[in-house]
């Protein structure tokens, strides 16, 4: 692949700049800490309602957490004036796209990782790991396809904390459900074939976003 | 001669602001041409769109041949940028940044050409000190290294020289001069000309978005070029 040099390159700066900075990954993980200690004492969780609340809460603090990780995604880059020295190099804007939704893939599922045992030591519950893993991957690529796109769009505005959200919620909301369904299968125990086909939908809806979002790309990083 | 830049009926409005209005000019191979007008002239409008940042409205706008619009990824080859911004990430030291753009344009013999060019800027002791410790002054030498990495034939500079003491503004009169012997072409924009001019041997004056003045950089001094943007004088004097 005649481009991979070039992305593992992206990534790599990406990965390192927020390894130095630790601007984005620090604020994330607290806030999604936060959230779940705020949701912990909020709804008192008992056992006959904690299943079917606890992928409700699991995903509002994921992409609450995550909007706050896109909505840097871009803006740190712009406000220290490298996002032109980047939009200056020889490479598919669709590039650039792709190393900036891995980032921030990376980020989002470090946080997960993260947030999901502190989950589980707070609300006591027993949850699979390898299947809700699957979940999260595939829900958290969904959300960021897009976000990485409105991310890049809301950049350059002045509100832009204010407009990722908006712009990114409505047209996430099918990832969304699928996911909370999906995890609410998965934390329920239900046979695989219950939970199967909201990950296919997932999985469609992760495609269609993802390759939307790279053909647009360019349009929503020119000036 | 090919042109290694050609403009032609170059139009570009921000909203109701006409910020160029009817530009054009070509520059050869070999050639420096120093861009001058005040403060909203157009002049880092005009550097953007030949550096494919901003897309024009309307005319023609060529670099190296390629169209700026439609071959944008080989525009981007071919020219070296120097902008108000460093385009550097202040978290990593110069080498990193210069690894990483190397890897961007995927230069040759990397560690070679990062020393080659922090010896000419004299980054050589700074190679592994993070851009956000550096001064002003080996910021901007730092981003003229990062322009001249991949040894682009092409240069737009946006005040390249802000912030740099005599040593720097030497050595970048020194390469220069080498580019222009090499065929090299340099459009630079510049806020200190009676210094600069003689790096020059073509100016371009910008006055509210239209080209005003287009010749011999030693023909324009102090006196011509205030009447020039007080909108006496030559009118598109030609080269």
């Amino acid at each position: 692949m005649s481009g991979f040099d070039r992305l593992a390159a992206l990534v790599a700066k990406d990965l390192l700049v927020e390894l130095r900075s630790r601007e984005v990954a620090y604020s994330t993980l607290v806030f999604a800490l936060l959230v779940l200690l705020i949701f912990n004492f909020a709804f008192e969780l008992r056992v006959e309602n904690l299943q079917a609340l606890a992928p409700g809460v699991l995903w509002v603090t994921f992409i609450f957490a995550a909007v706050l990780a896109l909505s840097r995604l871009f803006a740190a880059e712009r406000d220290r004036g490298a996002l032109e020295g980047l939009l200056l190099c020889p490479v598919d804007r669709g590039t650039i796209y792709l190393a900036k939704l891995i980032s921030a893939l990376v980020l989002m599922l470090a946080v997960e990782a993260v947030a999901v045992p502190v989950f589980i030591a707070l609300f006591g519950l027993n949850l699979p790991l390898g299947p809700l893993g699957l979940v999260a991957f595939l829900g958290s690529l969904g959300f960021a396809s897009v976000g990485t796109l409105f991310s890049a769009l809301a950049a350059h505005t002045r509100t832009r904390e204010g407009l990722l959200p908006l712009l990114l919620f409505p047209i996430s909301v099918p990832v969304i459900i699928a996911t909370v369904k999906a995890t609410g299968g998965v934390v329920a125990g239900e046979p695989w074939g219950v939970t199967l086909p909201w990950l296919q939908l997932l999985a469609g809806f992760d495609v269609l976003f993802a390759g939307l979002s790279y053909l647009v790309f360019e349009l929503a990083v020119e000036e | 001669m090919k042109a290694a830049i050609r403009v032609d009926g170059l139009e570009k409005h921000y909203g109701l602001t006409a910020a160029l209005r009817g530009i054009g000019f070509e520059l050869g191979p070999g050639q420096v041409c120093v861009l001058l007008g005040p403060n909203g002239s157009g002049k880092t409008t005009l550097l953007k769109i030949l550096a494919t940042l901003v897309r024009p409205d309307r005319g023609v706008v060529e670099v190296g041949g390629y169209d700026v619009r439609r071959q944008g990824r080989l525009v981007r080859n071919i020219i070296g940028v120097v902008g108000h911004q460093t385009y550097l990430y202040e978290e990593l030291t110069v080498a990193e940044n210069l690894r990483f753009y190397g890897r961007m344009y995927r230069v040759p013999e990397l560690e070679r050409r990062i020393r080659e060019v922090a010896g000419l800027l004299g980054l050589e002791d700074r190679l592994e000190t993070r851009v956000r410790a550096l001064s002003r002054g080996f910021q901007q030498r730092a981003a003229l290294a990062r322009a001249l990495l991949h040894d682009p034939p092409i240069l737009l500079l946006d005040e390249p020289t802000t912030g740099l003491d005599a040593d720097g503004r030497r050595r970048f009169g020194e390469i220069l001069a080498d580019l222009r012997t090499r065929g090299g072409t340099v459009l630079f924009s510049s806020h200190a000309f009676e210094l600069e001019r003689d790096w020059a041997d073509r100016a371009l004056v910008l006055s509210a978005g239209r080209l005003v003045f287009d010749g011999p950089a030693a023909g324009l001094d102090a006196g011509v070029l205030a009447g020039l943007l007080a909108g006496r004088g030559a009118d598109r004097v030609r080269v």
